[in-house]
């Protein structure tokens, strides 16, 4: 199997990856932002199909869509009380666009397709670079901003009495998961992208109780679904995002079952 | 020599067609303990809010000494919205309070002040309990923890014992007072318990409809308590 250059892309691609959306993902979690991650999928869909309108890379136009787009969402349900029907109008409006571009662009289905279901096989070396670089830039501004985003993330009530600018750290993180969100894109697509986001930091927060520790395991956890999510696709030349969606969904099951079990 | 920490001038805050509290003036010095009395909807959390600067007064402002990014000022509610399955340890939720551009990983100092506080609290044995399982109490001392780990020249408790058991207010109410009488720490004690601001504080501010009142603990009679209640 790794003697085919585009699987040892793909497991590349992939672990840089699952690492990013383990990571991010604690905070998506501590934020209670999952359904603005499915959201900011969906956005990086029409995105997507823009880049391919425009002559962009797809990769190029989920970037500057869900940038733009995460931080109006944010802004938009900043108030809690409507801040599902703001993300949903958001939703709708974006999934139109995305099809208005594919139709504009003359590409067929198949673009659309690839762009929704993901295609990690078809990584090539440039494409790994670029996810590379996006990955070292995401992790970098989490890593600076770190005990910001722990505090804003956790204990948003202390973090504004401690007078941190909390509008500024959630900007940020809304624009490190719209990064997540476009490179995360490339394995499992834009319509499965929340499940490397959100389950298997769901499932870690039942098994550490540290920053740290649930990042380490979600990080575990994104890897171990990436990887036997490849191999499955590989032996079974069934989609790879099937098995990606079916592992950590698996994971996430387990860990309530153990949870419910220890109480 | 009385050094003023916080000054409350001509302070006035109204909501559209409902003004909260208006004109007031107030010195707090450090080292005061002071109590904040009256009955709900006098405008207490608000006034605690405008002092932490996450209301803007209709008019009048609030002044720290020497300046507000000079002090430090921890704050304690009375309810924070933790789920049952928070999963953060009750330490973890107390380490939170140290932020800044420094390294994720906490200074051999940060971990010491954070020991250090986790014993005055007594909550050594159970520092590794998730706070989503923790009591009522347990919550309310972790609350306070954070507050106190980043050593505040001034500590707002905004109601943070009213949910307490009595052993429990005590127990926490005696450790602000120690910190209090020892290190100078200021408080502000927003309460409806009258014999615990008797027992703890050395002044007072009374709200009420009527307007508000101030001045040291020992002069607040029966008549004022009952009068705030019934304005």
């Amino acid at each position: 199997m790794f003697s085919y250059v585009f699987m040892q892309n793909a497991y590349l691609a992939s672990t840089i990856i699952a690492i990013i959306c383990g990571i991010v993902g604690v905070f998506v979690i501590a934020r209670n932002m999952s359904f603005l991650t499915h959201t900011l999928s969906e956005i990086g869909f029409a995105g997507a199909a823009f880049g391919l309108f425009a002559g962009w890379s797809a990769l190029g136009g989920m970037l500057l869509f869900t940038t733009v787009s995460s931080v109006l969402v944010g802004q938009l349900s900043a108030k809690t009380s409507r801040r599902e029907s703001s993300i949903s109008a958001i939703s709708a409006l974006f999934i139109g666009l995305g099809i208005l571009f594919i139709s504009l662009s003359n590409k067929n289905a198949s673009y659309a397709t690839n762009i929704l279901f993901g295609s990690v096989i078809g990584i090539d070396a440039a494409a790994v670079h670029q996810l590379i670089w996006l990955s070292v830039a995401v992790l970098a501004v989490i890593f600076v901003m770190y005990r910001f985003l722990t505090f804003d993330s956790f204990d948003p009530v202390g973090a504004s009495v401690h007078g941190l600018w909390t509008n500024v750290i959630s900007i940020v993180f809304l624009v490190i998961l719209a990064f997540s969100v476009s490179v995360a894109a490339q394995v499992v697509g834009s319509l499965l992208i929340f499940i490397l986001l959100t389950l298997p930091a769901s499932a870690a927060k039942y098994f550490s109780h540290s920053v740290v520790g649930m990042m380490t395991i979600a990080v575990f956890l994104a890897l171990i679904g990436v990887w036997g999510g490849l191999y499955l696709g590989y032996v079974t030349n069934w989609p790879v995002s099937f098995f990606i969606a079916a592992i950590e969904a698996g994971f996430y099951f387990c860990a309530l079952l153990i949870e419910r079990f220890k109480k | 020599m009385t050094e003023p920490i916080i000054a409350l001038d001509h302070l006035t805050v109204s909501f559209p067609g409902h003004p909260v509290f208006s004109d007031l003036n107030l010195t707090v010095n450090r080292g005061d303990f002071l109590s904040i009395l009256g009955p709900n909807g006098v405008g207490k959390t608000t006034l605690m809010r405008t002092i932490l600067h996450q209301l803007k007064p209709t008019s009048g402002r609030v002044v720290y000494y020497p300046s507000r990014r000079e002090v430090t000022v921890g704050y304690v509610p009375q309810f924070r919205n933790i789920d049952p399955e928070y999963p953060l340890s009750i330490r973890n939720f107390i380490e939170l309070n140290f932020p800044g551009f420094r390294l994720p990983w906490l200074s051999r100092n940060e971990r010491l002040t954070t020991n250090a506080i986790i014993q005055q609290t007594g909550l050594t044995q159970i520092e590794h309990r998730p706070l989503g399982e923790a009591s009522g109490g347990e919550k309310q001392k972790a609350y306070l923890a954070q507050a106190l780990v980043e050593k505040p020249d001034l500590l707002i408790l905004d109601e943070s014992t009213a949910s307490l058991d009595p052993v429990t207010k005590t127990e926490l109410l005696d450790l602000v007072k120690r910190l209090n009488e020892t290190s100078g720490l200021t408080v502000l004690f927003v309460t409806h318990d009258i014999p615990m601001a008797r027992r703890y504080s050395n002044r007072y501010l009374m709200m009420s409809k009527g307007g508000t009142e101030s001045g040291r603990i020992q002069d607040l009679s029966d008549q004022q308590v009952w009068r705030s209640d019934h304005v």
